[in-house]
């Protein structure tokens, strides 16, 4: 058993431009083509958000690209209705699925969790590159769902990001935002699924296999558990949009009847009385609801875990303290994990299913609150007696600790049956999910931006604009979706391009406006955000190998890390990944590669008190 | 820095617990029976919602407030790993507080939706379509007369199909507004005609959706006189936010003396009625 | 280094939650087990990444026979096919393929690797024969007028045929590798192991394949 000999087969970098920044075998690369992408798809998401603020509180207002681009959704530069709700679509699809799944898992899982485990690559390099083109694909297709048929004097798919059958089945006939441009909002979210499949079977096999010497499950950073329960939740929820996607589109494309029930009447049309209209008998709209919410539920854990991750990494690091109940942490990661399979029908209490099974969805969803709360404690317990620094990543990891609060909490209303009565579809089910699977998640990975950036590029992002960054962007985002969660009990609907027609929303009128305007200043100041991601690449101050005095694998290796990520020598780990503040070591922090003594850590049992 | 943060976050929380319970934006008014249970849970759920909130953000200001680093090299942290004690008594309390108001949170639930519409309610046939609503009421002699979708002319103002070969079918009505009698139950017999919609009176504390293919029976009573607005709560297509209709809740005399009308002389009286009533106040 | 640990807890007092215990750490996670980094640990990937996946597409399936049985109770318009006879000779087929991999594995295992690439050619042709069976089965009820909108038995049937045709084919391209492979002979055992672990992962999948077929034939046919 020659154990000193680590020296594995030294990878030669490729040299080639292409082999090396385009089809790039190395999970490193890779990453970062993620991260790119989410880069130009948030711009698309953010930019829709706009305009349907701008049309929600400016009705007719006059922009003229808008009727360059969209001659369809946007004749002469003022949007119309269907335009609005195709917005709604592309919106939500583009944020879900290329945003919010793509930077924290794709992107920053796939650069780090290689490292922090200790391993020279992914288990399927080729895999890993297939995933990344084969999700590059799916945007560019969603991209042409609304730019194709924004041509043809049509608009984009309508749908919401939900695509309710049989709306969303019955084509053409449904009227404007069914044709072409919904086929290829299903095919763009089919080839998501496969490459996030082959995502997610890579973070597997590579977090079970190869974790380097000494790297035992319990000592993982919790980055790592996150994106692993990510992966999971991802392995076993796509499959299942996968085949509800193929179902719908075989219910367009080739007259099928999953989802289409008989004897229906659209746009003056008896179904099977006219070829635009083939007969359907017996479908079950509410199968694509079940169908698409297994999916969707855990894909809120998708989005978040990452972040929650990135924060109990940050919170530690930069509070000087190991994390507060690591074990704690890893069950309730689990457990979140767990309980989001069994949870789906909250988004069907008014669709009809038997209201039996609502009572079970209902008390199990007000039960994920728990690991949720526990996630919440630990955090305020690894700041404890911490000696906290404040850097703009902690800045945007304290925020996500403040959102993920007020983001959550309100889950424990939509998660009752009965309070969904009144709750159902309103403005406050947007602002509970879009603060805590949209702005949290985002938080997290800005804190992971900022906390990560000088590893990948060895520069720091620009301290100052950072943190002007973080001061509007924190109170913009509360600005934001705090009033929303009053527009939803006053009973403002969701998915409306005009409140003009109801009266009873005139009282609503000033909040709108001012949700407008603080949503104007927020998106204004994440040009800050991108100006200094890439100015910093050049111009930013240069980083050492571990800046920020962390303890993680990560930090061992040099800035930024080479080809093969420990240049030959895979680093054997002594310890947890927390090592804060020993008493008696030299520095503040043991990293996980320094020798001596074995010290018991990471675990969740009441020691080491001083 | 830290002081900075910790008075923003506690700011924020402050201007989000008054902006949540200022009496200006608030739930509009109830007009049904089931809605002081349901409003009970909403204000219970929201007290507790609202002291986690503020408890959590209070906390989190504090830590960041407290435990700043001086600087010094040999002030360190406190080191723990966390005490298993604590999370157990953390994670038991949440689960009691979390699960026992969700079990409460069935009560209303339950008494709605766990047993069929009382006998002698009132009932109306429900059907949407884009982007409009038909009611169909069964006149006389409490019977719908038959309904099929092959029959429905749009043209001939035939919305919902019904088939006027069949005896019963002689003194329906069919109107674009929901009239229902106050202080009785009333049971909606739900269908659509070609995508799911969602019927939805705010002020009713009610929501369901129409599932095409399917008829869902659901049953409320109000129990305030008035006209209220009417909204489709779920994306049903282009004109989705124009699908409004109204409700009208009147007194039960004027119901009875509404069903002896025929068809037209109905539509026309409801009609008038909408004109006449003005709508309820939000506030 | 000893001293920098003031700790009341005895050094060596070994970590709870997994921490290692001494000898030293071990690569992989593993307390006892395999010397760190050694290539059949490394080789194990391929099987840990076949399970995985298989984990997915059998998700698939589920999704898509959940949907099989509720539709078939949402509605009265479920009239199922009779089942076309050839279906019988598709399992026969799939099942000697099983069969017929097995035994190429074993002598890939006893290092025969001309019997090894005879029997994969034989498993090909096998699945191969399985394609065109299933392909002679949807010509039948075509010519009886049965399509894929006919009603939603038949949907059903050709979708989950289909899909499982599909990935048929692809187990069918694993197969066509190995072969490639197995033409480039190594004496290295680091080599060996690997395309042991791959031929594993494969079979993993191939008789995957079978069961899954299997499964399909008894829900479309006799699952009322």
């Amino acid at each position: 058993m020659s154990v000193e000999t680590h020296e594995v087969h030294r990878h030669p970098a490729p040299t080639g431009f292409i082999r090396k920044y385009i089809f790039s075998l190395d999970h490193k690369v890779i990453g970062i083509q993620y991260i790119m992408l989410a880069l130009a798809a948030v711009i698309v998401g953010m930019l829709m958000s706009l305009l349907m603020r701008i049309n929600l509180s400016w009705p007719g207002t006059k922009i003229s690209i808008l009727g360059t681009l969209f001659p369809g959704g946007a004749p002469g530069g003022v949007m119309n209705p269907e335009f609005y709700l195709s917005l709604v679509t592309m919106h939500g699809t583009i944020m879900v699925f290329f945003v919010l799944t793509t930077a924290p898992q794709g992107g920053f899982g796939n650069y780090f969790l290689p490292i922090q485990i200790g391993a020279e690559d992914m288990a399927f390099p080729v895999l890993n590159m297939l995933s990344f083109w084969v999700t590059f694909v799916g945007f560019i297709v969603i991209l042409s769902a609304i730019f194709l048929s924004g041509s043809e004097s049509t608009v984009g798919p309508i749908g919401g990001w939900t695509g309710y059958a049989p709306l969303s089945a019955l084509g053409a006939i449904a009227g404007p935002g069914q044709g072409m441009g919904m086929n290829l909002w299903i095919i763009s979210i089919a080839i998501f699924c496969v490459g996030s499949l082959l995502g997610a079977l890579n973070f597997i096999t590579t977090l079970l296999n190869m974790r380097t010497r000494g790297m035992s499950l319990m000592r993982m950073p919790l980055t790592c558990w996150a994106w692993f329960t990510t992966a999971v939740l991802a392995l076993l929820s796509f499959p299942v949009l996968l085949g509800g996607g193929i179902l719908l589109l075989l219910d367009r494309l080739a007259g099928t009847s999953f989802f289409i029930p008989g004897g229906l009447y659209v746009s003056g049309v008896l179904s099977g009385s006219n070829p635009n209209f083939p007969l359907h008998t017996g479908g079950s709209p509410i199968l694509w609801q079940h169908l698409f919410w297994f999916f969707g539920h855990p894909e809120v854990y998708i989005a978040i875990l990452p972040g929650m991750g990135a924060t109990s990494h940050i919170l530690a690091t930069f509070a000087r303290k190991p994390v507060f109940g690591y074990r704690a942490m890893v069950f309730a990661i689990f457990a979140i994990g767990l309980l989001g399979f069994f949870v789906w029908g909250h988004h069907m209490f008014i669709s009809g299913m038997s209201p039996y099974s609502a009572i079970a969805f209902s008390v199990l969803t007000l039960s994920i609150g728990v690991p949720s709360a526990v996630k919440t404690f630990n955090w305020l317990g690894t700041l404890w007696g911490g000696r906290i620094r404040f850097a703009t990543p902690m800045l945007f990891a304290l925020g996500f600790v403040s959102l993920f609060v007020a983001g959550g909490i309100t889950g424990l209303i939509l998660g009752q049956s009965s309070l969904d009565l009144p709750m159902h579809d309103t403005y406050i089910v947007p602002a509970h999910f879009h603060l805590v699977m949209g702005v949290a998640s985002i938080f997290g990975m800005f804190a992971a931006t900022y906390f990560w950036f000088p590893k990948m590029f060895g520069r720091f992002m620009n301290e100052r604009l950072g943190q002007i960054h973080f001061w509007v962007t924190f109170v913009g985002v509360y600005s934001i979706f705090v009033p929303m969660h009053v527009m939803g009990l006053v009973g403002m609907p969701r998915r409306f391009s005009s409140f003009a027609e109801y009266e009873y929303l005139r009282a609503l009128d000033p909040l709108v406006t001012f949700v407008t305007i603080a949503a104007i200043t927020t998106i204004t100041v994440q040009l800050l955000f991108y100006f200094n991601v890439f100015w910093s690449m050049f111009k930013g101050k240069k980083a050492g190998d571990n800046p920020w005095e962390a303890t993680t694998l990560e930090w061992s290796t040099t800035t930024p890390p080479p080809h093969d990520n420990f240049a030959g020598v895979l680093p054997t780990v002594y310890r947890g990944p927390y090592e804060f503040a020993v008493p008696g070591a030299p520095n503040d922090y043991l990293m996980q590669t320094e020798s001596g003594a074995e010290e018991p850590s990471g675990n969740g049992h009441n020691g080491h008190k001083h | 820095m830290g002081r900075v943060l910790a008075v923003i976050i506690w700011l924020l929380t402050l201007l989000s617990v008054v902006i949540f319970f200022n009496k200006k934006w608030w739930l509009p008014p109830a007009i049904s029976d089931h809605a002081p249970a349901l409003d009970r849970q909403f204000l219970l759920t929201i007290i507790i919602v609202g002291i986690a909130f503020s408890a959590a953000q209070i906390g989190l200001g504090w830590m960041v407030w407290k435990y700043r680093d001086s600087g010094k090299a040999d002030d360190r942290a406190l080191y723990t790993h966390g005490s298993n004690r604590l999370e157990v008594v953390w994670t038991v309390i949440t689960a009691i507080v979390f699960i026992g108001l969700g079990v409460m949170g069935q009560r209303v639930w339950a008494s709605l939706r766990l047993h069929d519409a009382p006998a002698g309610s009132y009932s109306v046939e429900v059907v949407a379509q884009q982007f409009q609503w038909n009611f169909h009421y069964s006149g006389k002699d409490n019977v719908f007369g038959r309904t099929d979708p092959s029959l429905i002319d749009d043209s001939a103002l035939n919305f919902i199909g019904i088939d006027e070969s069949d005896p019963s079918a002689k003194d329906d009505s069919v109107t674009s507004s929901l009239v229902i009698p106050v202080n009785r139950p009333v049971e909606l017999k739900l269908r659509s005609k070609d995508v799911i919609h969602s019927f939805w009176v705010p002020p009713l504390r009610f929501k369901q959706d129409l599932v095409p293919g399917m008829e869902i029976k659901v049953h409320f009573t109000a129990n305030k006189v008035g006209k209220y607005e009417l909204a489709c709560a779920e994306l049903c297509g282009q004109l989705h936010f124009k699908m409004k209709s109204y409700m009208l809740v009147l007194p039960e005399d004027q119901i009875t003396a509404l069903r002896a009308l025929p068809q037209e002389q109905f539509q026309t009286k409801v009609q008038e009625l909408l004109t006449n009533t003005p709508l309820a106040p939000s506030y | 280094m000893a001293t920098m640990v003031t700790s009341t807890k005895t050094v060596t007092k070994p970590g709870k939650g997994g921490s290692s215990k001494f000898p030293g750490p071990n690569g992989n996670g593993k307390k006892n087990g395999h010397e760190f980094f050694d290539s059949d640990s490394r080789a194990h990937r391929y099987r840990i990444g076949m399970w995985v996946a298989l984990a997915s597409i059998a998700m698939m399936f589920t999704a898509l026979s959940s949907a099989y049985i509720v539709r078939a109770a949402s509605a009265n318009d479920w009239f199922p096919l009779l089942m076309p006879r050839v279906l019988l000779a598709s399992t026969a087929i799939i099942l000697a393929s099983s069969a017929t991999f097995e035994a190429a594995r074993r002598k890939l295992k006893a290092s025969m690797i001309s019997g090894y690439s005879r029997w994969l050619v034989i498993t090909a042709l096998l699945g191969l024969a399985f394609l065109g069976s299933q392909f002679i089965a949807w010509r039948q009820l075509r010519a009886q007028g049965v399509y894929m909108a006919t009603n939603p038995h038949s949907s059903f049937f050709y979708l989950l045929t289909a899909a499982h045709a599909l990935h048929l084919f692809g187990g069918l391209m694993a197969l066509l590798y190995l072969l490639v492979r197995a033409r480039h002979l190594s004496m290295a055992e680091a080599v060996d192991l690997r395309r042991r672990a791959v031929a594993d992962a494969v079979g993993i999948y191939w008789h995957f394949m079978d069961v899954l077929w299997i499964y399909l034939f008894l829900l479309l046919f006799f699952w009322r």
